[in-house]
């Protein structure tokens, strides 16, 4: 080999480097994404993964987050809080991602939370309802979702109007149910309600006629129930088969009122539920015109409709993490997670803004999401007659 | 008192479709020593089946019932032809792995090919309950409950009165005698395998419109089968039955008037009363095929 060559050798090897510089700042920006793809809950887990994706075209196509395009890593925790720990550390050690948005179920979410403190990655949680999750001290959990307290108190006001007097809980036997039916107990507690029997079931049962039974024999008015869409559906079936009237009102905003309507039928008709997306009335929503867009586009792609009140967490969680890369100037997890407390924006919920929340020193950040209710009337989802009038 | 036989009632027609799915897999376990992990699969396999003839073929539910129980023991025959056949000299560990191999493969194969989102199997019956007195039952779980009781006496009349269930017993009780007999020993183990593939499916067709159809519903089948199988005996087909009622009624009675939270505990404390007490079963006997 001459000189010359030894030279353009050079040269070329320095025009790789020079090409690659640029190459590396433009490498995507990655975010985890903790949902249950599989198993018992895996039709919500499905319905915010899709939601995340739209917010993730969506910023795509705007140019990304400064000239970086945003690429989500998504793992399946498979409905299982071991699961959720396993991905958690997976996304964070292999994959090496600045913030994560997961794990559905307050059980899921609970266990990958030693994870992001032991590694200090900040984690948006969409769904997840029980209070644990912003108490324990984990000052790297932001929950966009209500706890169940926050949706005990947004119902409150409308305890006289349901006419609830005597009340009877159903709830699954997962961090989620067990915090909600203490939540909307001492709700109820407070505002003069009966409560009668705190039933639970397995997250795989699909049996529940052990409970109904049980609940029938208290004779109260109205039926809690807290649990994911798959449940509602067979325990809505199984009262009606015992006949079993009573009003039913679900919370957690996973009911999905549509998927309730195909699958329960005339077993669903007259229940409450409590929402956090009302895609039947986008322009209801607190920014009309990013609702309906949300909606539009889950049509377009072909989205079964029932799928747009577990689909919007997904977006939302997405957008609220882009945002807190966009504030941090950069996709390092310790920067974001100081954005986080910055970040103020509208998701299709409404707005998103996070305030301290736990023990002082090690707070966890917790928005104040909007809280609906809908009835299920005539085969039609609708506002209840006491929300309808305005 | 409406109330306990309100809870009987429901631990009747529970305990029936735990018996349907208990007799397939006490057959095969007793019969051909195969700790079969898939059973649940089958059952899931049979629910699916009947949802895509019904929903997607839009052929009638009892027509879809029949397709979905065919189908079951028609894979189950291809199974034992192709995995287990070859291994039929192995250890029992050796087949147990083989079919904890097909759980997983045919589970991640329904999650593919169907997605993780539940199907609810529409079905002709009327939804208000028939109402005797003080307990109510849907109609629909009334023909689970016939259907399921009809089924396991089919089952027990093959294996009592005709030929082939002549051979089975024969195979179950001295493979190699009955061999030298002229039993084809194959030919008996496929029979077996789709027999108790097909009830799994049967099962799962049954139960599809009264629960929902989704890829792991067949883990709580398994398991349900299993608990079924240790309290009746090992290839005990009056055993299963009677295990699967006991297991529904306690399992109802637990959940009703203990705690709802210990419902699957309740069936546990029992099997291991029993596995204490009379540890190869309800009612082992010498001879445990029928």
């Amino acid at each position: 080999m001459g000189n010359r060559s030894i030279v353009l050798l050079a040269l070329v090897l320095v025009a790789l480097a020079a090409l690659a510089v640029p190459g590396e700042s433009q490498s995507p920006i990655k975010i985890g994404v903790i949902e249950p793809l599989s198993g018992p809950v895996a039709a919500s887990g499905n319905y915010v993964r899709m939601g995340a994706e739209i917010a993730r075209d969506w910023l795509n196509a705007k140019g990304g987050i400064g000239g970086r395009k945003v690429d989500l890593l998504i793992e399946d925790n498979k409905s299982d809080p071991k699961e959720a720990a396993s991905a958690a550390e997976k996304l964070i050690v292999r994959d090496k991602v600045p913030a994560i948005m997961g794990a559905w179920g307050s059980s899921m979410t609970l266990a990958a939370m030693p994870k992001l403190e032991e590694y200090g990655v900040p984690m948006v949680v969409e769904t997840s309802s029980a209070a644990s999750i912003t108490k324990r001290g984990n000052p790297w959990i932001f929950r966009i979702s209500p706890p169940s307290e926050m949706e005990a108190l947004g119902l409150e006001q409308y305890v006289d109007k349901l006419g609830v007097k005597r009340v009877d809980f159903l709830a699954v036997n997962t961090d989620w149910g067990r915090g909600s039916i203490t939540a909307f107990g001492d709700m109820l507690k407070k505002k003069g309600a009966a409560v009668g029997v705190a039933e639970y079931m397995e997250q795989s049962a699909t049996d529940m006629n052990a409970q109904l039974t049980k609940i029938k024999a208290t004779g109260g008015d109205t039926l809690f129930l807290t649990t994911a869409v798959e449940q509602i559906t067979l325990v809505m079936k199984q009262a009606q088969e015992q006949r079993l009237t009573r009003k039913v009102v679900t919370t957690g905003g996973s009911s999905s009122p549509t998927q309730l309507i195909k699958q329960a039928g005339a077993a669903a008709e007259g229940s409450y539920h409590i929402v956090f997306f009302m895609p039947w009335f986008p322009d209801a929503m607190p920014d009309g015109k990013l609702a309906k867009a949300f909606v539009d586009e889950w049509a377009k792609r072909g989205h079964p409709f029932e799928g747009l009140t577990e689909g919007f967490r997904g977006h939302d969680g997405i957008a609220t993490i882009a945002e807190a890369i966009r504030v941090a100037g950069k996709d390092d997890p310790k920067a974001v997670r100081e954005a986080l407390w910055n970040v103020s924006l509208m998701g299709v919920n409404g707005p998103i803004k996070f305030e301290k929340d736990g023990p002082a020193g090690k707070e966890s950040g917790q928005s104040k999401p909007s809280i609906f209710v809908v009835q299920i009337r005539d085969g039609k989802v609708a506002l209840p007659d006491f929300l309808a009038k305005k | 008192m409406a109330e306990l036989l309100q809870h009987l009632l429901n631990g009747l027609v529970l305990g029936g479709t735990y018996a349907l799915l208990g007799i397939g897999l006490t057959l095969i376990f007793g019969l051909m020593n195969v700790v079969n992990f898939a059973h649940g699969e089958f059952y899931t396999l049979g629910a699916y089946v009947s949802f895509a003839a019904l929903a997607l073929a839009g052929i009638d539910f009892f027509a879809a019932l029949l397709v979905a129980i065919v189908a079951g023991a028609a894979l189950g025959w291809l199974c034992e032809v192709t995995l287990l056949r070859p291994l039929r000299n192995e250890s029992i560990d050796t087949t147990m792995l083989v079919m904890i191999g097909v759980w997983i493969a045919m589970q991640n194969a329904e999650l593919l090919g169907w997605g993780g989102v539940a199907k609810s199997i529409p079905h002709p019956f009327p939804t208000a309950p028939l109402v005797f007195g003080p307990v109510a039952i849907a109609p629909v779980r009334l023909f689970a409950l016939v259907l399921a009781a009809g089924l396991i006496a089919a089952s027990w009349l093959t294996i009592q009165k005709t030929k082939l269930g002549r051979a089975m017993r024969a195979t179950f009780q001295d493979r190699d005698t009955a061999a030298l007999m002229g039993v084809g020993i194959g030919r008996i183990h496929a029979a077996t395998f789709a027999f108790g593939s097909g009830l799994a499916a049967a099962a799962g067709a049954l139960l599809g419109p009264i629960f929902l159809v989704y890829p792991s519903m067949g883990d709580l089948a398994s398991l349900k089968a299993f608990s079924v199988v240790i309290l009746g005996g090992l290839g005990n087909l009056p055993g299963a039955t009677l295990g699967g009622l006991l297991l529904g009624i306690a399992e109802e009675l637990g959940a009703g008037y203990i705690s709802s939270g210990y419902r699957d505990a309740v069936g546990f404390v029992i099997i291991i009363l029993v596995l204490l007490f009379r540890p190869s079963g309800l009612l082992a006997r010498q001879e445990r095929i029928a």
